[in-house]
């Protein structure tokens, strides 16, 4: 069934100013009173996200070290508290956009976003923090469970002392007790013998001598801290005790620098693509090669609109994805436009051509668009990271590329048959 | 336009020899060369990348490979500029924790006075999660191949099927012939590679045997082999320029991206340039070879 000549105009220009309004709202959004409809590119809260390899930041993966027997419940709930903890003291260092979450059984995965430094806060946080009191015969009197609160000071710790940075721990109640009992037993020793060491992951940062039992609801700490290393150690005392210890397993940092150059490579090596594909397109299959332009162009926008809409986490290979994605789209255009050419070297008039070309090229374009599908699938479940990112921009620029090679080329194939363009050698033939 | 035109399933032989000398050739490739150049991803260990200022001489990477072996005790396994710039520096070492990684940061900052706060990207893998994307990487690609063989089996038949899993296998082991045989380090981003040309080149088999599908229920009396030889002409253009195209988007990605995006396009173009040649010439001769094993095993 052919078009009108009106039909036709009226298609032609309707798909063309669709695909303006279309790439209107990507790049600008749409927002109706305060509710964002469609968010801007450029919106990175509502709409694409960009990923740490663009945006620049850290992304680390904890493994817990757990040791001992410990049923899944405690595993479970012990690594929560770990998540918890970690956001926390993100959370102290002023780092509020980063994110926490479980990964797998035993580990922890953080990301930083958009920090100047990302080593620095991975240093800080990599500080485990496990507190603990230990005297001189090993035993460990207090742990991180026993301390009320932890504060930094600044003062003198004896009358004659200099003025110095220090923290200050506050004990519970039942520390209290445990602790004096600690320091008489301590008090009796030999000089040399009679200390408790305070030590942060096992490693010693004071180490006092007792002289007699000390019966006091608080202790301090000291050492030559300035006010920042006084201040950081209590607030890590302060967030807590991990239930386990961690080990950095995996870590990627990108400064910010490195990751705006990479997006602005890509979408340049992307501009350059697309212009490509048009030329060669356009030499190849003359008016059809126009058709597929304009549904390369319809593609493109969609692509950037439903990553925005599916707040897709772009990475680096995400664009890489897309980038493919628009190679691949022009391949259903290529398979019907060689399907009307044979159709037309048959003898056969242009319209039934076209319809006929749609019409057998359909299968292969399923079929074939399928397997991608499937491969696209199976990345997304079984891959890790920015592959993820990947398997999403493949995924949708796929199913979208079905859409506007089978509908929008065909709408707009039949339009310029309608407008009367019967010369064979427009269609490439 | 003249039509060029020779016999490709007639001559299939030639075809098989060709691609098993390309996969032989990486098999040495592998064992001269002790194995893939395989990247922290798979084994473990720390790359960092910093930005020197100015350019980088080989006294200077001499200079930096002596601070880095002072600070860590051994030798670092790559000293290197980074491929898309004068002045990145990239240094490869075994695995370093964060205070390591802050002393050999701060020993090269002194050494050569550099005004950068911190490193321009840095990347740590431990050998646990290394084994871990190994067997991911393992599972991945099979799970897909089955899946393949699932789908083309139920949509044509199962020795089609076959054919199309043959040359897709064919396919991974030319990406990977040129990885073992060039050296091209390889990062977990290769296993997506690896997978998109499955999904990829899997697409022009089909189109092929589309054809051949379509072409047998016009005539059932014409031999298969002839069917076959001409719906691979009927697809030649399209194959080649659905290649085109493709190849058009992702060398742009090569040629204008940074150096981790280009390490992921090189695989999918070697993958692609293999997919138009398997299913051009592989895919439906091994379907007509495996049809004819069939025949001789029944006429037996």
């Amino acid at each position: 069934m052919g078009y009108s000549k009106r039909k036709s105009v009226i298609a032609l220009v309707l798909v063309i100013l669709i695909t303006a309004g279309l790439a209107c709202a990507a790049i600008f959004g749409i927002t109706i009173g305060d509710t964002t409809i469609v968010a801007s590119v450029t919106d990175e809260k509502n709409g694409i996200k960009r990923g740490l390899d663009l945006a620049g930041g850290s992304s680390i993966l904890y493994e817990a070290q757990i040791e001992g027997e410990l049923s899944a419940e405690e595993i479970d709930s012990g690594l929560n508290s770990c998540v918890a903890m970690i956001q926390q003291r993100l959370t102290n260092l002023g780092y509020t956009e980063a994110t926490v979450a479980r990964a797998g059984d035993n580990r922890i995965s953080v990301e930083i976003p958009a920090v100047t430094n990302p080593e620095e806060a991975v240093q800080k946080l990599g500080s485990t923090a496990k507190l603990e009191f230990v005297d001189s015969d090993g035993n460990v009197v207090l742990s991180g469970s026993d301390i009320k609160n932890a504060t930094s000071q600044y003062g003198r710790l004896t009358e004659a002392g200099a003025m110095q940075h220090f923290v200050e721990l506050e004990l519970t109640d039942e520390a209290v007790s445990k602790f004096a009992e600690a320091t008489k037993n301590m008090a009796q020793k030999t000089d040399g013998k009679n200390y408790i060491a305070i030590t942060l992951d096992g490693e010693v940062v004071s180490q006092p001598s007792v002289t007699e039992e000390i019966n006091s609801s608080t202790c301090v700490i000291s050492g030559n801290y300035s006010q920042e290393d006084a201040e950081w150690m209590a607030n890590l005392i302060k967030s807590g005790q991990m239930p386990f210890a961690l080990k950095e397993v995996q870590l990627s940092s990108v400064g910010p620098t490195l990751g705006e150059k990479a997006l602005e490579q890509s979408l340049f090596a992307g501009a350059i693509g697309i212009v490509l594909v048009m030329v060669f397109l356009i030499v190849i299959y003359k008016m059809s090669g126009v058709v597929a332009s304009l549904a390369l162009m319809t593609y493109t926008t969609l692509v950037v609109l439903f990553c925005s809409l599916f707040q897709i986490n772009l990475s680096l290979p995400g664009i890489a994805g897309i980038i493919l994605g628009i190679g691949m789209a022009v391949d259903a255009n290529v398979i019907i436009f060689e399907r009307i050419k044979e159709e037309l070297r048959a003898e056969k008039t242009v319209r039934s051509s076209v319809d006929a070309g749609f019409k057998r090229a359909l299968a292969a374009i399923i079929d074939s668009n399928i397997t991608t599908i499937i491969a696209a699938i199976v990345l997304k479940f079984l891959g890790t990271g920015p592959i993820v990112g990947f398997a999403d921009t493949l995924l949708i620029g796929v199913i979208t590329s079905m859409f506007t090679a089978v509908i929008v080329s065909r709408l707009l194939l039949k339009s310029l048959v309608g407008l009367g363009l019967k010369s064979i050698k427009a269609y490439g033939a | 336009m003249k039509k060029i035109r020779f016999d490709i399933i007639k001559n299939r032989k030639i075809y098989y020899i060709v691609s098993l000398v390309i996969i032989l050739a990486g098999v040495i490739g592998f064992v001269v060369n002790g194995g893939f150049n395989l990247d922290i991803d798979f084994t473990g260990g720390t790359t960092m990348s910093i930005e020197m200022g100015e350019g980088l001489d080989r006294a200077k990477l001499d200079r930096v490979e002596t601070v880095a072996e002072q600070v860590l005790g051994e030798k670092p396994s790559v000293v290197q500029k980074a491929g898309d710039s004068e002045s990145l520096l990239v240094i490869k070492t075994k695995e370093l924790d964060t205070e390591q990684r802050d002393t050999l940061f701060q020993a090269i900052k002194e050494e050569f006075s550099l005004a950068v706060e911190a490193p321009e990207s840095t990347e740590n893998v431990s050998a646990t999660v290394g084994e871990d994307i190994r067997n991911r990487a393992v599972l991945s690609v099979s799970v897909a191949a089955v899946l393949m063989l699932i789908y083309i089996s139920i949509r044509f038949e199962f020795m089609s099927g076959v054919a199309a899993v043959v040359a897709l296998l064919h396919d991974v082991l030319v990406m990977l012939a040129a990885y073992a045989i060039f050296q091209i380090p390889m990062s977990s981003t290769f296993i997506a590679a690896m997978l998109t040309i499955i999904g990829y080149s899997i697409n022009a088999t089909i189109i092929v045997f589309d054809r051949t599908r379509e072409n047998r229920k016009k005539d059932f009396k014409r031999p298969f082999e002839e069917v076959a030889e001409e719906s691979i002409w009927q697809t030649m253009t399209r194959s080649i320029n659905t290649t085109v195209t493709t190849l058009l988007t992702i060398t742009m990605v090569y040629i204008f991206g940074v150096t981790s995006v280009r390490n992921f396009a090189l695989p999918l173009i070697i993958g692609i340039i293999a997919g138009l040649y398997s299913s051009i010439f592989l895919s439906s001769s091994i379907w007509t070879s495996l049809r004819g094993l069939r025949r001789k095993k029944k006429a037996n």
